[in-house]
């Protein structure tokens, strides 16, 4: 599998442990949820992957959706709005 | 200006840094078709979970709640007969006692329009990227993640605890 790029934008919680709003993970996995198990990993993320929703390129999309190169990928934390 | 059924001459979703000011929004809801408008505001609680709440900060995807948003008021206007509809959330930081969120719809009639802004507003909180970070009088500040509590699923409009729900009556006294 050819590496690719993949931006990654953090909200609420996740922002904070990671210690970053955006961030470029290269030679990613191919799906959102491989990506968001690995960057749990990496930053200690405390929210289970049946917690989270995903956006990608700005649209809701499922957690097994392949990630293409290029992509801009946000993790949803429970959102909490009103 | 003459406005048609369905018109409006300001964006019927925004998020905004700014104070909510129902009352200039609701002049936008007129129309002489309208026999009814319901108007709905969520406000800063002082308290939740048992714990002194001082304020708050919301966090957005703004894109995405723009794009969510505006699906939510297109199923609205889809499932009942109402003239406007419109609503508003604001980010940043908020005290104690201010509008959180606004919705607003005008309609012939006002079962229409209390269905709409029910829904409305039921959707924006389960929907929207939007995350609330509540601080305390004596607790550290904690990311308020609503499923966690009541009852259970953000899915369901009034959750037995307080958690979250400003409808009228469980915001001030």
């Amino acid at each position: 599998m050819a590496s690719k790029t993949i931006m990654v934008r953090y909200f609420a919680e996740l922002r904070e442990l990671s210690n970053c709003q955006t961030e470029e993970v290269a030679e990613a996995p191919d799906t959102a949820a491989e990506l968001y198990l690995q960057l749990k990993q990496r930053y200690g993320f405390r929210l289970e992957l049946d917690e989270i929703k995903v956006a990608i390129n700005g649209a809701f999309a499922h957690l097994d959706s392949q990630l293409a190169p290029g992509a801009e990928v946000a993790f949803i934390p429970p959102v909490s709005g009103g | 200006m003459t406005l048609s059924k369905g018109e409006i001459s300001i964006p019927e979703f925004a998020m905004q840094k700014e104070s909510i000011q129902g009352c200039e929004l609701s002049q936008h809801l007129d129309h002489p078709s309208c026999g009814a408008t319901v108007q709905f505001e969520g406000w800063v609680r002082n308290h939740n979970q048992g714990k002194k709440v001082t304020g708050l900060e919301y966090e957005a995807y703004e894109d995405l709640c723009l794009s969510e948003a505006k699906k939510i008021l297109t199923e609205a206007k889809q499932k009942w007969s109402i003239t406007h509809v419109l609503a508003r959330h604001r980010v940043g930081t908020l005290d104690v006692g201010e509008c959180a969120v606004w919705v607003g719809v005008s309609s012939g009639h006002r079962r229409e329009a209390f269905a709409a802004a029910a829904y409305v507003i039921d959707e924006l909180k389960a929907r929207i990227p939007v995350w609330k970070k509540e601080f305390y009088v004596d607790a550290p500040a904690e990311w308020v993640a609503c499923h966690t509590c009541g009852s259970g699923h953000s899915s369901s409009p009034y959750p037995s605890s307080d958690c979250g729900s400003h409808h009228s009556g469980s915001c001030k006294a």
